[in-house]
C-alpha cells in the first residue's frame, strides 16, 4: 500500500512539473492555482505512503536513501505550502515542484526494501535528529529555489531586457527578504541537528565527533551558512550575493546527502 | 430609427480645429439641447476631450441628419464648413457602433490602451441623462459600449504595461521594492521631465520625499508641493545614503556622480538596494554605476525600450481587442434589427397562432368526441378573438409615431416575444423580403 501511494504522489509531482514548465512559458492563474492543486494531492498521498511504511518499520522512514529523499521532498513541499500561504510569491511553484520531483524520481530508482535498523540506532533520537535536518535542509532547499528567481529577476533588472518571466516574477525585495527568512529558520535547525546528533552519537558510539564524513559536510554546510548569515549583518552582502550564497549552500547540501553517501564511506552509510 | 455618429480626432483633426469645435462647460448644455432640438434627431450625447468631439444620435436619416448636423456645427462654432467637411468623419448604423465601442475601449486613443476615456465616455453619458437627451437607443449603445470596454480591459493586456516614461519608472520601481510607501524618494534637479515622473513616483505611493537643486529656492517650492523636505545641493551625496529612489535631471554637462563614489554611498547604505533614474540628457550619472551590486541605473533610452516594448505588446492585445468587438457588434445589431416594426408584428402573429393551435389541441385531447362541424366553429371562434387581440398594436406598430422604439419594445416585452420568437420573427423578416 504504502509503495503504490508513494508512486501514485510521484505520479502527481511529475504533473505538478510538467504545469510548471507549462507556467513559466504561458502562465495564468488556471495553472499557477493547478499547480497548488495537484502539489496539494501529491502531498496527502505522500503522507500516506511514509505513514504507511511508519507502521511497517516501526520507526520514522528515513534509514534508507530512498527513505531519506522520500523524506526530504516531503519537507520541501511542507514548507513550499507554508510559503504560499504567507507570502503568495508568484512562479514559486514552477522553482519548487522540479526540485521536489527530481527529489522523489530519485527515491524511487533507490532500493525500497525496509532493512532492520541496527539496535545501537534504535533510539527516540532517530526521529528528532533527522527531522530537525531534513526540515533545515528543506528550507535552504526552498532558500535556493528562491535565490534562482533573485538572479533570474536581477539579471533582467540589470541588462534592461524586460520581457518574459521579469512580468510574472516578484520584486526583487521580496525574495531577498524570504530568502534570508529560510536561511534564519533553516540554520538554527541545522545546528540543533547537529548538536542533537553529536548527543546521539555519544550514547550510540560513545563519542560526540568522530570526523566522519558526513558529518565534515554537515560542518562545511554549518559555516556556509553562517557566513551567509554573518556577511549579511556585518557588511551588507544581500541581493544577488546573498542569492548565490543560498545556491553553493544548498549544493553543499545535497553533496552532504548524496555524495557522502554514494562516494565516501562512514558510520553514516546507511543514510 | 438608426444611429449616427460625427466627430473630430487627433488623427483627422488639428488641435486647433480641435479646440474650436470643443463643447466646454456652458456651452455643452447649450450645443446638447440645440443638436437634441434639431430635426430628425432624436437622441444625443456628446462627448468632448481634448483629442476628440463627438455627437452620438439616434437620428431617423442619417445622410438628411449629418447634413443638419454639419451645418449647426459651423453655425454654432463660427467655422468654416469646408474646413470642419475635411476634419470630420461620418458613420452610421454598424459602422457608428463599432467606432463608439472602440472609442469606449480606448482602441481609438492617441495611447491606444489609456483608460481616461472610459471615464470620460461615462460622464458625457451622464450629462446627457440629465439633461434628458438620451432615449433607449443611445442609453442601450452607451451601456453596451461601457460594458464592452471594460470586457477587453479584463480579457486583453491593453492596459496593463507602462507606455510612458514617468510611468515606466515607477512600475519598475514595484519590481525592485514591495512597498512603495516605506521607501525614501530623492528628486535630484528640477526639470519638468523630472517633475512629471516624480509625480508618478509620490502618486505610487513614496511617502518621503527630498528635492536637491542647485537653486535651493526652487528646490523648496517643489519640496512643497510634494510634502517634502529641500536639501543642499552641496549635501546630496549625503541625501543619497538615505534615498532608495532617485530621479537625476539636472542641466549639469558633465557626470556628477561616478562610479568610486557611489561604492562609499553604497557602503554606508549597507548595501540596501537604490533605483536611479537618469533622464538629464546629456547624462548626469556614470552608466557604469549599473554595474555595482544592488544599484539599477536606468536612463531615458532604457526607459524609452521598456515603453516601445510596452506599446508593442499594446498593439498585439489590441487585435484581440477589435475581436472581441466586432463579436459584441453582432449581437448589438441582432438587438437592432429586433427593433424593427414587420419583425416584431410577424413575431406577435406567430406567438397568438401558437397560442390558439396549443389550446384547440388540448380542447381536442380532452372532448375526443367532438364532431368535424363544432370543431370548425370552435376555431372560427378562436381566430377571432387572436385577431381582435392583436388588432391594436398591430397598427399601432404601423403607425409612423416618434415613440416607435419605445412601443415596439414595450410590445415584445408585454407579449414575451424573445428568444425563440425573435429567431421565427427574423425568418419571417427574409420571407417578407
Amino acid at each position: 500500500m504504502g509503495v503504490i501511494l508513494f508512486e501514485l504522489s510521484l505520479i502527481f509531482y511529475f504533473s505538478a512539473t510538467i504545469l510548471s514548465i507549462i507556467e513559466l512559458f504561458k502562465g495564468s492563474k488556471a495553472t499557477s492555482r493547478a499547480i497548488l492543486i495537484v502539489a496539494v494531492v501529491g502531498f496527502v498521498l505522500h503522507t500516506g505512503s511514509i505513514i504507511f511504511r511508519y507502521l511497517d518499520a516501526g520507526h520514522l522512514p528515513i534509514s534508507s536513501l530512498h527513505e531519506a529523499s522520500s523524506f526530504f521532498s516531503w519537507c520541501i513541499v511542507l514548507i513550499f505550502f507554508s510559503l504560499e500561504y504567507h507570502y503568495r510569491l508568484d512562479l514559486l511553484g514552477p522553482f519548487t515542484m522540479p526540485i521536489v520531483f527530481i527529489l522523489m524520481l530519485s527515491s524511487s530508482m533507490l532500493p525500497k526494501e525496509i532493512k532492520p535498523l541496527s539496535p545501537v540506532l534504535q533510539s527516540y533520537w532517530l526521529g528528532i535528529h533527522t527531522f530537525l535536518a531534513f526540515l533545515g535542509n528543506a528550507a535552504f532547499a526552498m532558500a535556493f529555489g528562491i535565490g534562482i528567481m533573485y538572479l533570474i529577476q536581477e539579471h533582467h533588472l540589470k541588462t534592461k531586457r524586460l520581457n518574459g518571466l521579469f512580468q510574472r516574477l516578484p520584486n526583487l525585495q521580496i525574495l531577498d527578504e524570504v530568502n534570508y527568512k529560510l536561511i534564519t529558520i533553516g540554520f538554527p535547525l541545522l545546528t540543533l541537528a547537529i548538536i542533537t546528533g553529536a548527543i546521539w552519537a555519544e550514547s550510540a558510539w560513545g563519542s560526540y565527533w568522530r570526523w566522519d564524513p558526513k558529518e565534515v559536510w554537515s560542518l562545511i554546510t554549518w559555516f556556509i551558512y553562517a557566513l551567509v548569515l554573518h556577511v549579511r549583518l556585518t557588511v551588507g552582502w544581500r541581493g544577488r550575493k546573498a542569492a548565490l550564497l543560498s545556491i553553493i549552500g544548498f549544493m553543499s547540501v545535497l553533496f552532504t546527502f548524496f555524495g557522502v553517501n554514494l562516494l565516501l564511506k562512514g558510520v553514516h552509510a546507511f543514510i | 430609427m438608426r444611429i449616427l455618429v460625427i466627430g473630430v480626432n487627433h488623427k483627422t483633426a488639428t488641435l486647433d480645429v480641435r479646440e474650436r469645435l470643443a463643447f466646454n462647460g456652458e456651452r455643452l448644455v447649450d450645443g446638447l439641447m440645440k443638436i437634441r432640438s434639431l430635426p430628425g434627431i432624436h437622441e444625443a450625447v456628446i462627448l468632448s476631450t481634448c483629442n476628440r468631439v463627438e455627437a452620438y444620435m439616434a437620428v431617423k436619416n442619417p445622410e438628411e441628419s449629418s447634413n443638419t448636423l454639419l451645418f449647426f456645427l459651423s453655425e454654432f462654432h463660427s467655422i468654416d464648413s469646408n474646413t470642419l467637411h475635411k476634419s470630420l468623419y461620418i458613420f452610421s448604423d454598424e459602422n457608428a457602433v463599432r467606432h463608439v465601442f472602440r472609442v469606449a475601449s480606448s482602441l481609438d486613443s492617441m495611447v491606444v490602451g489609456e483608460p481616461q476615456i472610459l471615464g470620460q465616455l461615462k460622464d458625457a453619458f451622464e450629462f446627457a441623462i440629465e439633461q434628458r437627451a438620451t432615449g433607449m437607443l443611445l442609453n442601450r449603445l452607451m451601456k453596451k459600449a461601457i460594458s464592452v470596454a471594460k470586457r477587453v480591459r479584463t480579457e486583453t493586456k491593453i492596459a496593463e504595461n507602462a507606455v510612458s516614461i514617468s510611468f515606466a519608472a515607477a512600475e519598475l520601481a514595484k519590481k525592485i521594492f514591495t512597498n512603495l510607501t516605506e521607501k525614501s524618494f530623492m528628486l535630484l534637479g528640477a526639470g519638468e521631465m523630472a517633475e512629471l515622473a516624480a509625480r508618478h513616483m509620490v502618486s505610487s505611493g513614496v511617502r518621503e520625499v527630498v528635492v536637491v537643486n542647485r537653486t535651493y529656492e526652487r528646490g523648496c517650492e517643489l519640496a512643497r508641493e510634494f510634502c517634502g523636505r529641500s536639501a543642499k545641493y552641496e549635501d546630496f551625496h549625503r541625501e543619497m545614503i538615505r534615498s532608495d529612489i532617485i530621479i537625476c535631471s539636472t542641466g549639469a554637462l558633465s557626470y556628477i556622480l561616478r562610479k568610486d563614489e557611489m561604492q562609499k554611498v553604497m557602503k554606508e547604505r549597507k548595501q540596501r538596494p537604490v533605483f536611479i533614474i537618469d533622464i538629464s540628457v546629456p547624462r548626469n550619472i556614470d552608466p557604469e554605476i549599473n554595474t555595482l551590486d544592488n544599484v539599477y541605473l536606468y536612463d531615458v533610452d532604457d526607459l524609452q525600450g521598456v515603453v516601445d516594448a510596452n506599446m508593442l505588446e499594446r498593439k498585439k492585445e489590441a487585435e484581440k481587442a477589435e475581436k472581441i468587438i466586432e463579436n459584441e457588434i453582432g449581437a448589438f445589431s441582432k438587438w437592432m434589427s429586433s427593433l424593427d416594426s414587420v419583425p416584431t408584428m410577424i413575431a406577435l402573429r406567430n406567438k397568438a397562432e401558437e397560442i390558439k393551435r396549443e389550446e384547440i389541441e388540448r380542447l381536442i385531447n380532452k372532448c375526443p368526441d367532438l364532431g368535424e362541424k363544432e370543431l370548425k366553429a370552435i376555431e372560427h371562434m378562436a381566430s377571432a378573438i387572436v385577431n381582435k387581440l392583436i388588432h391594436p398594436p398591430t397598427v399601432a406598430l404601423k403607425e409612423d409615431r416618434e415613440d416607435r422604439d419605445t412601443l415596439i419594445a414595450a410590445i415584445r416585452k408585454l407579449y414575451g416575444i424573445n428568444g425563440e420568437g425573435e429567431a421565427k420573427a427574423e425568418s419571417g423578416n427574409g420571407e417578407t423580403k
